[in-house]
């Protein structure tokens, strides 16, 4: 484990198997960085949903258009943001999952969980007009128990 | 992700593990619930216990089976959820739209 922060940059294809890339760079990263357990498998989940997002709705899985992904771990602190080439989104615009009468649509969730299992998220616009979604989750502190 | 197929009496058991997420295992959900109605199952129990990860692609994937089974007149059930997949189902309140067991017997007999 290293008390330093790690910092990664990923330039990938609008491919979903990509997510697999992007998964195994953060388990790297945080298997260096002491992140694991409950804390490591959401901060997972979130980042695959950010990046489903991205090559679905953001590049329309064009594989020609690019998803950048950005990683600063540390001990305390995994911070992930994910930009894509598209035409930009509102969040606002997704209805509520848990709304009684959305609990069985197909789709709208993936915004949601990563609200959920992240402690920020924020959307904006990337330089190249596309949709930037940064997100930060604190780690929860370590003790010898949890260590062992 | 990797199933295995049985059935009991007039239940299908679909086993699932692995991964469940975006353009894999999210369509083969659906290619084995489309499977089970071919054959006339439609009760169906997803046993989840080897199910590591579950996106909302794949959560989306089961609502929209559950739809299609409830309007054929069957019914899905589901079995065995890790704590990590029943968190997320109780995050979106889909734990209150699925029939959940952890007992296959249990389940089993709960189809009517």
């Amino acid at each position: 484990m290293t008390s330093q922060s790690l910092h990664a940059h990923l330039v990938l294809a609008s491919r979903f198997e990509n997510i697999e890339v992007a998964e195994r760079t953060l388990r790297d990263l945080c298997d260096q960085a002491g992140c694991d357990g409950d804390d490591l498998y959401w901060v997972v989940t979130a980042l695959r949903e950010a990046l489903a997002n991205a090559v679905r709705h953001g590049n329309r899985s064009e594989p020609e258009r690019k998803v950048f992904v950005d990683y600063l771990v540390d001990p305390s602190t995994v911070t992930i943001q994910v930009e894509d080439e598209g035409e930009g989104f509102d969040p606002a615009t997704i209805p509520d999952p848990t709304d009684p009468e959305n609990l069985l649509r197909p789709n709208g969730r993936g915004i949601f969980y990563m609200q959920q299992f992240m402690n920020q998220v924020e959307f904006g616009q990337a330089p190249n007009g596309g949709t930037s979604v940064k997100m930060v989750k604190q780690l929860q502190p370590k003790t010898k128990e949890n260590e062992e | 992700m990797k199933s295995e197929i049985r059935d009991r009496g007039n239940v299908r058991i679909i086993k699932m593990s692995g991964k469940i997420t975006i353009g894999a295992g999210d369509v083969k959900i659906r290619e084995l619930i489309d499977q089970a109605l071919e054959d006339g199952k439609k009760h169906i129990l997803l046993d989840l216990a080897g199910v590591s990860t579950i996106d909302s692609s794949g959560i989306g994937e089961m609502v929209a089976c559950y739809t299609t089974v409830t309007k054929q007149g069957g019914q899905l059930k589901l079995l065995r959820l890790s704590p990590k997949i029943n968190d997320i189902l109780q995050v979106t309140q889909l734990i209150t739209v699925f029939d959940v067991f952890d007992d296959e017997e249990e389940a089993v007999g709960a189809f009517t």
